[in-house]
């Protein structure tokens, strides 16, 4: 049960002097249960990636493999492989479209063929995981602030309960507080149901203290994929590129360099705090 | 499926049928295709910030004559690449740097030219004309030839009606359809004008970068103003619409890829479930449409648009030697190619 990207390359405007390689000979496993971040410079090609992964676009060259199955195949279910893996697309709330926030999340169930009072429930099942307020369920989704709407849109892709769920940028245009939350209830979510998470973020301090394996992206080729204490040791490969580790890396390197004895491995601001007190104050 | 027959004979009404319904089979699974293939096609990163394709656009958009990039970044745009009528070629040529009134001018004058031949001589001259035109243009004929592509199906549909409809002498009778001599010369005739006509019409809009073309229509309509037509509200209306189309392809194409993630299907069921199928498509593209609008406006308020009283341009249009020229050659056609259609 995983997913397996063999040899993937995606290549747009072909025959034609624009010719663009958005992907070039990408290969991953991502096993289940997962907490996986992809991380790459805006046009690095981690959104032409995940829409891959549930069939959105199509491979010029090479093989996906679905739970052993691949997804190429002729008598391979396209709208199967889409209500195992759930894509939700960058702000999301744009796809809103029904009257209240319930209906709204039962579009993707309904579509699975379920009758109204399953996808009801399914529904229900999926906005409490994304944490909204029962008393939202009837309001018109277009009424709702920012971070509700995209809840909701999460939600609606929850709601087909997805074995796989991809996220492409979830915090984008958040506030610091609406982004730690959002990405505080994913993480709950995969411990909680074990699920899949595929993570598409061009921040690091946004990946760093949830996931268990970070994909770099440079103009559509892997650089990186590795745990993110070995990722964030390329700190200068990083920035070179566009990125940056985050800002705890910065400082234990800059510490290390004059002279403290700190664990520059150090990823979240708790690590840090602790190999600091204990190079400074002895302990 | 079966025509009305009040005004057809059974024949007619048998070939109608037949066709309405080959156009139905061929044409839809055809544009569908083509839609869907091309948003397939079009989604590259690139396209965002940084990445190969931006950069070549960029070095595309240096050269546009007035700087302005919008109409040229697209031109690296799969999606708008078959659709050649309102498409920008981005090269160096005497056409492209003409005065948009001139070129506005001569197409509508060339494409009336088309209706006053009455012999094969008119045509003639006016396929030598725009072949000269277009060699001058720099823009390869391939071009030209795509936009022709979407009118394929009008174009057979015309000739095969005014062939085998037109009464007249026969020419040749098989089965329940007949050829007329007069069905023929008609046929022959609305093809090539047709096919003039659009390639004529390409021309223009290759090489002239939307926003010249509505600078230059609000221009040669100012004497409207008379009349209270709103010319400059027009114009402007015009070019942020044009400036709007890619913006709102790429935003269907979003929506309708987060809509088929969550189990839509667009393209299986009757008619009736097509249609309906749209609902989740249509209602977030016409919230972002006017969500869009309203951005722009609060923008162009926000930098003290007023309309087009006292409104200066950044580059305004004068007419240079190139331009006198190019009304002289267009007048020099006229006169040839209407004294050549019309001899005899």
């Amino acid at each position: 049960m995983s997913i397996i990207l063999d040899h993937i390359s995606y290549v747009y405007g072909g025959d034609t002097p624009l010719e663009v390689r958005a992907l070039d000979d990408v290969c991953l496993q991502i096993p289940d249960g997962q907490f996986l971040g992809i991380i790459g410079h805006t046009g690095s090609g981690k959104s032409t990636l995940v829409q891959h992964m549930n069939g959105l676009l199509k491979a010029t060259s090479g093989h996906i493999y679905f739970n052993g199955e691949d997804i190429y195949d002729k008598d391979f279910s396209m709208k199967k492989l889409r209500s195992k893996v759930g894509l939700v697309f960058q702000y999301p709330e744009y796809q809103l479209f029904e009257i209240d926030v319930l209906s709204d999340v039962c579009f993707g169930p309904k579509n699975l063929g379920l009758s109204r009072k399953e996808a009801e429930l399914k529904a229900a099942g999926a906005l409490r995981k994304v944490g909204l307020p029962m008393e939202l369920y009837y309001q018109s989704p277009f009424e709702l602030s920012g971070g509700q709407k995209r809840r909701v849109a999460i939600a609606g892709v929850l709601a087909m309960e997805p074995e796989v769920l991809i996220l492409d940028e979830p915090t984008a245009g958040l506030d610091p507080k609406g982004r730690d939350e959002i990405l505080h209830q994913i993480k709950q979510l995969q411990t909680e149901t074990g699920m899949t998470i595929l993570l598409v973020s061009h921040s690091m301090e946004d990946v760093a203290e949830y996931v268990d394996r970070i994909v770099v992206m440079n103009r559509g080729r892997v650089l990186y994929d590795d745990v993110p204490k070995k990722v964030f040791s390329h700190y200068k490969e990083l920035e070179a590129i566009g990125l940056a580790a985050p800002q705890v890396t910065y400082i234990l390197h800059e510490l290390k360099s004059r002279g403290f004895d700190v664990d520059t491995a150090s990823t979240t601001i708790e690590e840090a705090a602790e190999t600091v007190s204990r190079a400074v104050l002895g302990r | 499926m079966v025509f009305p027959g009040f005004f057809l004979n059974r024949s007619q009404q048998f070939f109608a049928t037949i066709s309405v319904r080959l156009l139905w089979r061929a044409v839809f699974p055809a544009v569908k295709q083509e839609y869907l293939g091309r948003c397939e096609k079009r989604y590259a990163p690139g396209r965002d910030k940084g990445g190969g394709l931006q950069k070549k656009e960029i070095r595309m958009a240096a050269g546009g004559r007035n700087g302005r990039a919008d109409a040229v970044v697209w031109v690296g745009n799969d999606m708008l690449r078959d659709i050649t009528i309102g498409q920008y070629y981005q090269t160096e040529s005497l056409i492209h740097k003409m005065d948009p009134r001139v070129k506005l001018g001569g197409t509508l004058l060339y494409i009336i030219s088309l209706f006053f031949f009455r012999n094969f001589w008119g045509y003639v001259a006016a396929a030598c004309f725009l072949g000269l035109v277009i060699r001058l243009s720099h823009v390869p004929f391939r071009f030209m030839v795509k936009g022709m592509k979407s009118i394929l199906f009008l174009l057979l549909i015309t000739v095969v009606f005014n062939l085998f409809l037109i009464p007249g002498t026969e020419l040749v009778s098989f089965w329940k359809l007949t050829i007329t001599v007069e069905g023929l010369k008609t046929a022959v005739t609305m093809a090539i004008r047709l096919t003039l006509l659009i390639i004529g019409s390409s021309v223009m809009t290759l090489t002239t970068t939307p926003n010249n073309l509505t600078d230059g229509m609000e221009k040669m309509m100012k004497p409207l103003k008379v009349f209270h037509v709103p010319v400059h509200e027009v114009a402007m209306i015009m070019s942020i619409a044009l400036r709007f189309i890619p913006i709102l392809m790429e935003e269907t194409d979003k929506i309708m890829k987060a809509q088929i993630a969550r189990g839509a299907d667009f393209e299986s069921g009757s008619l009736i479930k097509r249609a309906r199928a749209l609902v989740p498509l249509l209602v977030p593209l016409f919230i972002s449409a006017f969500r869009r609008a309203n951005d722009l406006a609060m923008a162009m308020e926000a930098r003290c648009y007023r309309g087009g009283d006292g409104r200066t341009k950044m580059k305004p249009l004068v007419y240079r030697r190139q331009d006198r020229v190019g009304y002289l050659c267009i007048f020099l056609y006229l006169v040839v190619s209407i004294t050549a259609g019309r001899l005899g």
